[in-house]
């Protein structure tokens, strides 16, 4: 895995696997949260009970076991890609986190919401042209 | 709005900060070549052993709660979108507290990426 080759694919894979598991967690979280029911109140008390019905939430559980296999993948991949090229890379995740959003959650989502997540993955493909290690291992 | 504001605040810049610190410290762990299951548990328990490990894992601790609430308020398809704002701030901060040397072209792709999520942010019905 010494080669550029190797470290393309390495990057490749993880970024893959973070672009997948961070929407699905995000959007397992925000059904969570929606279950739970908008927080209208931020005294200690109310934020103490809404605590444990957080993590009484198995659909919290299951957005949090996804954002751990994002958090493994993008652990792994910072210990040798920038952080400047991984961060911009994975900004895949909101598009696919609006598609699921739509169709997993039933949010509206606008014409010029759909045009953003267009100009996002156009700058994700100029980030994933530039070499994704500019700094030497120490 | 001011609660919207302040937690929004506080998953952009906990979030980032968090996200450098956990770079320094992988960064010290070196280049990671062993993807079995014992090898990375052996990098796992070495990188707790680094203090700039355990001030991301606090910061990112605040900013996923932080997400938490914003996500009873919102739709999870202008939360994640608005995040965002942390890619100037890690780019910046790459350079700035990492060392690394970020082209003029990537700047670019961070900066549409940043209009873009500017404009998923406008689109909010």
């Amino acid at each position: 895995m010494k080669s550029a080759a190797g470290l393309h694919l390495k990057t490749f894979c993880l970024i893959l696997i973070m672009v997948l598991f961070g929407p699905l967690g995000d959007v397992l979280l925000s059904k969570g949260m929606k279950d739970l029911g908008r927080i209208s109140s931020w005294s200690p008390p109310e934020l103490a009970h809404l605590f444990v019905a957080v993590f009484s939430s198995g659909m919290i559980w299951a957005g949090i076991a996804c954002l751990l296999g994002f958090f493994i993948a993008y652990t792994l991949v910072l210990s040798w890609a920038d952080y400047s090229f991984v961060q911009p890379s994975s900004s895949f995740a909101y598009g696919i986190v609006a598609l699921l959003g739509h169709f997993l959650l039933g949010e509206a989502i606008s014409p010029l919401r759909w045009a953003g997540i267009l100009v996002i993955c156009c700058g994700v493909l100029i980030v994933g042209h530039t070499p994704p290690r500019t700094t030497e291992n120490e | 709005m001011l609660v919207e504001v302040i937690l929004i605040f506080f998953i952009v810049v906990a979030g980032t900060g968090g996200e450098l610190c956990l770079t320094r410290a992988m960064k010290t762990i070196g280049e990671v070549h062993d993807f079995r299951p014992r090898a990375l548990l052996n990098v796992f328990a070495r990188a707790l052993r680094v203090g700039w490990m355990w001030i991301a894992l606090l910061l990112m601790t605040s900013g996923f709660f932080s997400l938490l609430g914003m996500l009873s308020l919102e739709n999870v398809s202008f939360v994640v979108p608005v995040t965002a704002l942390s890619y100037a701030a890690g780019a910046y901060g790459g350079s700035l507290f990492l060392g690394e040397k970020v082209t003029r072209q990537r700047w670019l792709g961070v900066l549409m990426v940043c209009i873009g999520v500017t404009m998923v942010w406008k689109g909010r019905g």
